[in-house]
């Protein structure tokens, strides 16, 4: 089909108000509808994560890191953790790091129905919006009644988790996962397979795959162009080794691979969970060099009655040896990266966050490139792209 | 494979005479003077490290200088277990380092965010300008340890 251009240039201010960029500023220069160059102006919602993690202890640290991503907080604060826990050296029960993996695709789960719902607001689909907010809630509750909190969790301390699981969270997991296996027929009908959805996705936003690599995309955006990388596998965290998963891999690189791929990987992570209700381990849930520390008489009380940790007093101070860590864990959008360098003191000397919503700030700039207008909310919403986290 | 994918590197970066310190069986660091950091660079691309993760910048108040570390890894199956930190330094005085653009596009955000938060220059890079922080701002770069955060101390007493 021939496409008459127009050619009057023009600049455009989306956002910060627009509905298709959260809180963030996209400057295009238009020639007729083809964007022929974006500036992309995240910092809206700068909160200084890093500078902050100079000013607080370590402890302290931890229901800030999981901020920037509250939809999906638990793999932010895994991140953090594994950081710390190379630093201080600690070995994790193998119960706790079942219960690690739990969380985790619980979280992943939940914020592919974030991503996938805010997708489909962006190209018109108000019933994917409902219905992935709506979804999301079920593991949201399970989340809730493992940690105690319903989306900034603080979970996970060096050396553990907080609670245990208890029969009330299996049977909740259990009842969830059938519903969405049944639930995921429907979005394949009425979302996947919606001609409209294909038509507004697919050939929109090609990453080839030495550009994915070049631009250094990460998570579903890398792996919808083909490349086979994931943190879980690279780097088994967790229990992860243990369990058996695929990595869905799609080479057409488009907006409805990127869409594909974030889908199948709610149906593996379906699969982690059955498996690690199936065959978690017994034991305990903290480092045994920080359980004794806790008192004899909170333990009766806690850990006796309820299966809960209540944090040693020497906790919310500690102070570790000099060093530097780099961690590396696979967040819901991608690849989170974690560097932490101690100076001895009880605050970190100089804490880095990298984000996967970072990372797709330079993905995102080159693929609007060349574009056609009606495409920048098709291309936002399928790199999953989270301005919060992007600017931490 | 029984070859670790670590030993490979050693070699391959002992026959350039590149001073690589293995740290454990997937982590490793280079220090080098940054005039040789484009030349360090291009070396660690063609044995098949393609991105770099994350860009940063210390800030060390006490020796007058600013430490930039390029953590860089690979998308390869065998590669990609390893993450080689590439280090060097920036006095005060002279603040600007080679950009690596050229070499590694996946730096552009970090160099940009590194610029705005400690006043590093990245010579060669076109785009040295603010990407997170507001117009207006003033002051020293925000990541500077000479940078204190003001604190209202409404409970608190003394000021911090």
């Amino acid at each position: 089909m021939e496409i008459d251009v127009v050619p009057i240039s023009g600049e455009l201010n989306v956002g910060p108000q627009h509905p298709g960029s959260g809180h963030m500023r996209i400057f295009v220069k238009l020639n007729g509808d083809i964007i022929e160059d974006a500036e992309i102006d995240p910092g809206y919602v700068h909160r200084a994560v890093e500078k902050l993690g100079e000013n607080r202890n370590y402890m302290h640290l931890i229901p800030l890191v999981e901020r920037p991503a509250i939809l999906d907080s638990i793999n932010m604060n895994l991140g953090y953790i594994l950081a710390v826990e190379k630093i201080l050296n600690v070995d994790v029960p193998e119960r706790a790091q079942y219960l690690r993996s739990f969380s985790a695709e619980i979280s992943r789960i939940a914020s592919h129905l974030y991503g996938m719902g805010i997708l489909a607001i962006f190209i018109g689909h108000s019933t994917g919006f409902m219905w992935g907010f709506g979804d999301r809630e079920v593991w949201v509750q399970i989340l809730e009644v493992l940690t105690g909190a319903r989306i900034t969790n603080s979970y996970i301390i060096p050396g553990g988790v907080r609670r245990d699981l208890t029969p009330t969270v299996v049977e909740m997991t259990k009842k969830a996962i059938s519903y969405m296996r049944k639930k995921m027929k429907d979005w394949e009908r009425i979302f996947l397979n919606n001609p409209n959805i294909k038509a507004r996705l697919q050939d929109v936003g090609i990453m080839t795959r030495e550009q994915a690599i070049d631009w250094g995309a990460a998570g579903p955006n890398l792996r919808g162009s083909g490349v086979y990388y994931d943190a879980r596998k690279a780097e088994p965290y967790g229990a992860y080794s243990k369990l058996d998963f695929e990595i869905p891999v799609y080479k057409e690189g488009d907006g409805y691979a990127r869409t594909l791929v974030r889908f199948e990987e709610i149906e593996q992570s379906l699969r982690i969970l059955e498996q690690i209700i199936k065959d978690i381990p017994e034991g305990q849930i903290l480092s045994d060099r920080f359980f004794k520390q806790i008192p004899p008489t909170r333990l009766k009380k806690w850990w006796e009655g309820q299966k809960r940790i209540v944090l040693p007093g020497y906790y919310a101070s500690f102070r570790p040896p000099k060093g530097e860590a780099i961690s590396r864990v696979e967040a819901g959008r991608g690849e989170l990266v974690y560097y932490v360098v101690s100076d001895g003191s009880a605050k970190p000397y100089r804490l880095r966050m990298i984000t996967p919503s970072y990372r797709a700030i330079y993905v995102m700039k080159n693929l609007l490139k060349g574009a056609r207008y009606a495409d920048l909310v098709s291309i936002y919403g399928s790199l999953d792209y989270f301005p919060p986290e992007a600017d931490r | 494979m029984s070859q670790k994918p670590i030993d490979l590197i050693v070699q391959a970066l002992q026959q350039k005479k590149i001073p690589f310190k293995p740290e454990g069986e997937t982590r490793g660091s280079i220090e080098v003077d940054k005039s040789k950091l484009v030349e360090t660079a291009k070396a660690l691309k063609e044995i098949g490290f393609d991105h770099v993760k994350s860009v940063t910048g210390t800030d060390y108040p006490d020796q007058s200088r600013i430490q930039l570390v390029y953590h860089v890894s690979s998308y390869d199956i065998q590669l990609s277990r390893v993450i080689v930190a590439l280090k060097t330094w920036t006095s005060y005085k002279e603040m600007s380092v080679p950009s690596l653009l050229p070499v590694w596009g996946s730096v552009w955000t970090g160099e940009r965010e590194t610029y705005e938060m400690l006043g590093v220059t990245f010579e060669g890079n076109p785009d040295m300008r603010r990407l997170f922080l507001p117009e207006d701002f003033e002051g020293v770069y925000p990541l500077r340890k000479s940078f204190k955060i003001r604190t209202e101390g409404l409970f608190v007493d003394k000021s911090s």
